[in-house]
């Protein structure tokens, strides 16, 4: 069996992984990663979306095997309850989740669009976005939200 | 749904992954992994072995050859929209790649493992097809050139041999004077082309003096709309032009699917194409 090493949220586990482990499963069932839900089975919902080496990917799409040597940031490794990152804080007070399933993923893809565009349009955003699916079809609330973060992440970047 | 069991290998070399492929013709490639991962959830695969070769520099990178553009087929589609050779030297390929599913699978998802996984509905394959791509396989043989109309075999199946690996592709340069657009019908965001149409088509004046027009989703493979490049010929902008892409469905044999029938897919062709060859000549 593959033994590989693996950074998560900042901390780095040796696992022995079968080569069939899907990267979302060594989050959620070996790592206790449970903030990184499973969706679909098609790579559609893009639920289980996490940063890889710094970039969206959909973790049900990865071998644990493929992300040896590899740094992955979950919803987890953002922030935390007391102090959350300004994405989340965004779709919290825009109330852009109404079941949550999708919310991991959509604040995650949100973060990686604004890699590339750091004041998004609205456009932009629903373009941006479309890998990710919210099945309550809250995606006004949800693009308000990508609005309200980007610029709240601008600010903190633009003063510290 | 869990894949099936299979071996992981993931060799040191292009000449190791070539001589583990052609000892185990049950073992498949694996680049970024993004159309084959989903075929083993779904179970639609059961390789024995998965020779991963996504670590191999030597086939990643897009470089600018003079009269082509070579992309390495490890090149993400992330890389190839953001390359400058490729917006430069041959734009349709990054125009496409925009449409190709979403942002976080072009993060990892690779030109060459789209192209190698053969299927009619891929964005890449009827681009590739319409601009006269060049596939360089390597193998403990050496080096092949597979040109693009000989390249897709069948649904799902390339002119790969067993033991050769897609190194890359080379994409000609077309020279002053073309214009390009790929036209995507599909039902919802990041899904599957219904149908697409590739265009390349050069203006003189007035009217076009040579089209290439690729079709996505029109068949067992991609396929050029032959007949209507030749009518598209010497076509004057308009009405002329109009009446030629109705002849872009000639001689296809479109597939049946919840998406559509073989009329329907035809119909799309034909509106597609106009479509593709007015925004590619910039015209209303």
């Amino acid at each position: 069996m593959p033994r590989i090493s693996v950074t998560v949220d900042g901390i780095t586990y040796e696992e022995d992984v079968e080569p069939r482990l899907l990267l979302v499963h060594l989050l959620r069932d070996r790592l206790g990663r449970t903030g990184t839900p499973i969706g679909c089975d098609t790579s559609n919902c893009g639920a289980c979306t996490v940063m890889l080496d710094g970039k969206s990917a959909k973790s049900c799409s990865v071998l644990a095997v493929q992300a040896d040597g590899c740094e992955v940031v979950t919803i987890e490794g953002l922030g935390t309850a007391g102090s959350m990152h300004p994405m989340q804080r965004a779709f919290h007070e825009e109330h852009a989740l109404q079941c949550g399933y999708c919310t991991p993923g959509m604040v995650m893809a949100a973060i990686d669009l604004l890699r590339d565009d750091p004041d998004p349009s609205e456009d932009a955003i629903r373009q941006g976005l479309e890998g990710n699916l919210c099945r309550c079809t809250g995606y006004c609330n949800i693009v308000r939200a990508v609005r309200r973060g980007a610029q709240e992440m601008g600010q903190a970047v633009s003063t510290q | 749904m869990i894949p099936a069991q299979f071996e992981y290998v993931r060799p040191d070399s292009l000449a190791e992954a070539s001589q583990v492929l052609a000892e185990d013709e049950d073992a498949k490639v694996l680049a970024g992994g993004q159309s084959l991962l989903p075929l083993l959830r779904l179970r639609l695969a059961y390789p024995s072995k998965l020779v991963d070769v996504g670590r191999l520099a030597e086939l990643r990178g897009v470089h600018d050859r003079g009269d082509h553009v070579y992309i390495g087929a490890l090149t993400t589609h992330d890389e190839v929209m953001r390359s400058e050779a490729v917006n430069d030297g041959c734009p349709l390929v990054a125009l496409a790649t925009a449409h190709v599913a979403d942002r976080a699978i072009r993060h990892r998802g690779t030109f060459g493992g789209s192209l190698a996984h053969a299927d009619p509905a891929g964005d890449l394959p009827a681009v590739v097809l319409a601009l006269d791509g060049v596939f360089v396989a390597r193998s403990a043989g050496g080096e092949r050139e597979i040109p693009a109309a000989e390249f897709f075999v069948d649904y799902l199946e390339n002119a790969l041999d067993a033991g050769e690996i897609l190194a890359g592709v080379r994409i000609p340069k077309l020279g002053p004077g073309w214009g390009f657009h790929y036209e995507k019908f599909h039902r919802t965001a990041q899904a599957w082309a219904i149908v697409g149409v590739a265009a390349a088509v050069r203006r003189s004046n007035g009217s076009i003096a040579e089209a290439r027009i690729g079709l996505t989703n029109m068949g067992s493979t991609p396929v050029r709309a032959h007949a209507a490049e030749a009518a598209l010929q010497g076509a004057e902008l308009g009405d002329q032009v109009r009446r030629a892409c109705e002849e872009a469905a000639a001689d296809t044999e479109p597939p049946a699917d919840l998406h559509g029938r073989p009329d329907y897919r035809r119909h799309l062709a034909r509106v597609l194409t106009h479509r593709a060859v007015r925004a590619a000549t910039g015209t209303p």
